[in-house]
This record gives C-alpha cells, sequence and structure tokens, in this order.
C-alpha cells in the first residue's frame, strides 16, 4: 500500500514538474517574441518549410475528406429524403471542423515530428549549446521564428484545405451523386456564413502555435542518442495531436454555445 | 584569467564537482585530464555558462559567466566542441561567420564570407570548401572548422572539448599543433579537457588532474612525469593497477 501510494505520489511530482517545465518554457517564448533581434532568415525558411511544403499533404487529406464526407451525407439524408443538404452540410462540416483538425493533424505529424527531430538532434550533438556560447538565444533563434511561421500559415493552410476540401465534395456530387454543379455551388456558398470560415481560421492559428510550441519543446528537452530523439519526435506528435483535438473541443464550445 | 574557487555542482544525488579549484592565468594554456566520468565536461559548462553551479566562484576575466553579465564575457569566448557542433543546415562558411552574422558584430554577409575564408585558410582550409555543408566533410575536416568558428572574432580565451576525439594520429597531432600555434599566435587563454596525453604534451603550459570531483594536481608541464600523486601516475601509465577504479 506505501509502495503504492509512493509510486502514485512519484507521477503525480513528475507530472507538474514537466507542466511546470512546460509553462516555464511557453513564458521565455512568448516574453521573447516581441524584443530583437529577429532572425528573417529562419522565419522565412520556416514559412517555406511550415506552409508551403504541407500543401500537398493537407490539400490531398482535405480533397478524399469532402469526397468521402459528401457521399456519407448522401447516404445518411437519404433515409429521410434529405440528400440536398449534401453540398452546405459539406461546406459547413469542413469549414467548421474538419478542415481545420484534419489539416491540424496533418501538420502536427509532418511539423512537429519534424521540428522535435531537427532540435532534438541539435541538442544532442552539442548544437544547442554551440548557439548559446555564440551569444545567440536558442529560443530566439530556433522557437520564435518557427512558432511565428506556424501561427502564420496555419491558418491558410486551413483556408485552402478547406476550400480543396469543398471542391472534393463538388467533384463527388457531380460525377457521382448526379447533383448539377451550378445548384451544388450555389448551396454549398448560400449556407455558409463569415463566422464558420473565420472560426475555423482562428482555430488554424492556435493548432499552429500547439504544433510548433509542442516540436520545439520536446526537441529542446531531448535526451541524449538515437533513442532520446525517436522519444522527442514521438512525445512532440502526440502530444500536439491530443492538445488539438482538446483544443478544438474548447474552441468550438466557445464559438458555436451561446 | 579565469579564477574557478570551491565550485561544487550535483545532479540529483550525483555529486559531480565537489570543490574545484583552478587558475588559469592570462595568456596561459591549461589541460585538464582525468578518466571518464570524473567531471571534466560539466566543468566545462560551468565555465561556459551551459550549466549553473550549485555553490562556488567562477571569474572569467572578472565576469560570472552565469550571471546577467553572460553575453558580454561570451563574445569574448571561443569554444570547440567535441564533435565540433557545426551547424548542419548552414554552409561552412556561415558557420565560422555566425557572429558576425547574427550576434552584436553583425557585419555584412560579402565582409563576414571574406573573414570566414580567412580563418579557413588559417586552420588549412581552401576557399572552395566555404560553400560545402558540415556532412559534406571529414571528421577531420569538421573540426578544423570549428576550430576556425573558434577563433573568428579574436577571442580572448578558447576552451576546447576533447578536440582530437576521433581523429586518427595523424589528424590529431595537425590539430594539436594548430591549436598551439593558434594560442601563441592568439595569446589567448585556453583551457582544454582531453584525455589524450600526445594532446596534453602538445598543447599544455599547465596541466590540471580532476579525479573523484576535485583537482588533485596541478602543474607545469615538464613537472608532469615526476609527480608523485598515485591517481596521476596510474592516469599516465594507463594501467589498470592502483587507486582509479576501472568500473565506471
Amino acid at each position: 500500500m506505501i509502495g503504492l501510494t509512493a509510486q502514485t505520489g512519484r507521477i503525480f511530482l513528475t507530472f507538474c514538474s514537466f507542466i511546470g517545465e512546460l509553462i516555464i518554457f511557453c513564458v521565455r517564448v512568448f516574453a521573447n517574441i516581441l524584443t530583437p533581434p529577429f532572425y528573417m532568415r529562419a522565419f522565412f525558411s520556416s514559412l517555406i518549410h511550415i506552409g508551403w511544403l504541407s500543401l500537398p499533404v493537407v490539400g490531398i487529406t482535405a480533397f478524399f475528406t469532402g469526397g468521402a464526407l459528401a457521399l456519407q451525407i448522401y447516404a445518411g439524408g437519404a433515409r429521410f429524403n434529405a440528400e440536398e443538404v449534401v453540398p452546405s452540410i459539406v461546406a459547413i462540416g469542413m469549414v467548421r471542423e474538419l478542415g481545420p483538425v484534419l489539416g491540424g493533424l496533418m501538420v502536427a505529424a509532418r511539423v512537429a515530428s519534424s521540428i522535435a527531430a531537427e532540435i532534438g538532434t541539435m541538442k544532442v550533438t552539442e548544437q544547442i549549446d554551440a548557439l548559446s556560447t555564440l551569444s545567440t538565444d536558442p529560443i530566439k533563434y530556433l522557437v520564435v521564428p518557427r512558432l511565428i511561421a506556424a501561427f502564420l500559415t496555419v491558418p491558410l493552410l486551413v483556408g485552402v484545405g478547406d476550400s480543396i476540401g469543398i471542391l472534393g465534395g463538388y467533384v463527388v456530387g457531380v460525377t457521382q451523386l448526379e447533383f448539377n454543379n451550378t445548384i451544388y455551388l450555389i448551396n454549398s456558398i448560400n449556407y455558409l456564413e463569415l463566422w464558420d470560415i473565420l472560426s475555423g481560421l482562428v482555430k488554424g492559428a492556435v493548432f499552429g502555435c500547439i504544433i510548433a510550441l509542442m516540436g520545439c519543446f520536446f526537441g529542446m528537452r531531448c535526451e541524449k542518442g538515437a533513442r532520446g530523439v525517436g522519444q522527442a519526435t514521438k512525445s512532440a506528435v502526440v502530444s500536439a495531436s491530443v492538445l488539438i483535438l482538446a483544443a478544438n473541443y474548447f474552441l468550438t464550445e466557445a464559438f458555436f454555445t451561446s | 584569467m579565469i579564477d574557478v574557487s570551491n565550485v561544487y555542482k550535483s545532479f540529483g544525488q550525483n555529486h559531480v564537482l565537489k570543490g574545484v579549484n583552478l587558475k588559469v592565468h592570462d595568456g596561459k594554456s591549461m589541460v585538464i585530464i582525468g578518466a571518464s566520468g570524473q567531471g571534466k565536461s560539466v566543468i566545462l559548462k560551468c565555465l561556459l555558462g551551459l550549466t549553473k553551479p550549485n555553490s562556488g566562484k567562477i571569474l572569467l576575466n572578472g565576469v560570472d559567466p552565469n550571471s546577467a553579465q553572460k553575453n558580454i564575457i561570451l563574445s569574448k569566448v571561443g569554444m570547440l566542441f567535441q564533435g565540433g557542433a557545426l551547424f548542419d543546415s548552414l554552409p561552412i562558411w556561415q558557420n565560422v561567420a555566425f557572429r558576425y552574422l547574427h550576434g552584436k558584430q553583425k557585419i555584412n554577409a560579402s565582409e563576414a564570407r571574406k573573414i570566414a575564408i580567412k580563418k579557413l585558410e588559417r586552420v588549412g582550409l581552401e576557399k572552395s570548401f566555404a560553400d560545402n555543408f558540415p556532412s559534406q566533410l571529414s571528421g577531420g575536416m569538421q573540426k578544423r572548422v570549428a576550430l576556425a568558428r573558434a577563433i573568428a572574432t579574436q577571442p580572448e580565451i578558447i576552451f576546447f572539448d576533447e578536440p582530437t576525439t576521433g581523429l586518427d594520429p595523424i589528424m590529431a597531432q595537425v590539430i594539436n599543433n594548430l591549436i598551439r600555434e593558434l594560442v601563441v599566435e592568439l595569446g589567448v587563454t585556453a583551457v582544454t579537457i582531453t584525455h589524450d596525453i600526445q594532446s596534453v604534451r602538445s598543447i599544455a603550459d599547465e596541466v590540471a588532474f580532476l579525479h573523484n570531483g576535485v583537482i588533485q594536481w596541478t602543474g607545469y608541464l615538464n613537472q608532469l612525469d615526476k609527480s608523485n600523486n598515485k591517481y596521476l601516475k596510474q592516469f599516465m601509465a594507463g594501467s589498470t593497477d592502483g587507486p582509479i577504479g576501472t568500473l565506471r
């Protein structure tokens, strides 16, 4: 019994210490965002890596998701003669939920892992120590440019993903479900409100911050060896994905329940 | 001058440094030797302000590297890491000129490149390597680039962490000779940590022997072989018999 209590206490303390470490890391990052120096080259390189190079994976995911969504809604709607809601539900579903969440998860898989592996490898090969000895703050040089780039590019990716997802639904709707193409487009747009689109973009910005912070945090606390880098990568992807899903629930509640 | 007084450092229950005292005078080359796991790298990290000691005092030219003035002193310090620690994503010349491109001594890129090429030539690397990436170079060349980066901004103090580890004996001697030449030429204060006795004989003015978290012996290079310290004698002989255990 004492052993079990001690073990529980140990796990609780480790968890508290982890949370404390994460909070301190986030405070350090946000404190460094507004103060110079700014590493523009690192920022533009992150923009390309996080934004541009994630476009194919986000686009393909969104296209097939939109198509599958159209098929599902059509099949479900047919049970009570509501097939005509397919375009509007696909559009609303994509911009409010599936675009941001699936886009966020795909970017988390691609970007959080690569950031954690890159920074983790830099940590174990003493490149982070080298930065410090060269009078360069690793938070400013490695974390801040990635955070800002993710904050700016993930909403754009979500916007593009939304459009491609709606296009996927349109292609399936017109070619397989025999919708009239003009009516499909009109119904897609007519029932969409500006806030539907904006809420998805705000979610994208929050998810971008989560992805960059998790990738950088786990990379920075990476332990030595290949196993350490692997562990950091896994932890970054898992935590970013879980936090995205949790944040999505709370943002949805905040945006749409009142 | 480097002044280390009564420095203690623990990691959890593991007491690594147990009251280290060390003085390195201006322009002198101090080599710290000792068996693996005795805290040599930890001393170096404390000297660079990368790890804060639990207690004790460290002064580099009168400035505590763990204080708010850390960046002032670090701008006058060069460091050669064991594995080179070159930035994989940057070409060689940008690695060498990193401080000129990103630091407080920022200058335009073409000037920085000129300085980087001059430093590369000083360590025996041709201009044609400047645009290569670190992964395209051999271990010996990477060490030379790291050395060029360490001397790029005319430092007052240079630290060398196991400068010859992983190199063949000939390349190791090339690096030892380069270090010796640069220390004399630039008149810098140097601290090297190494296991390599050949390096000690090539680089050192003074030697400190670290064992069990304390400096057991210090002296000039010519006193090294005459010492009666039982730990140092065993270490220098490379013997498995003696007070230094072999299970670490």
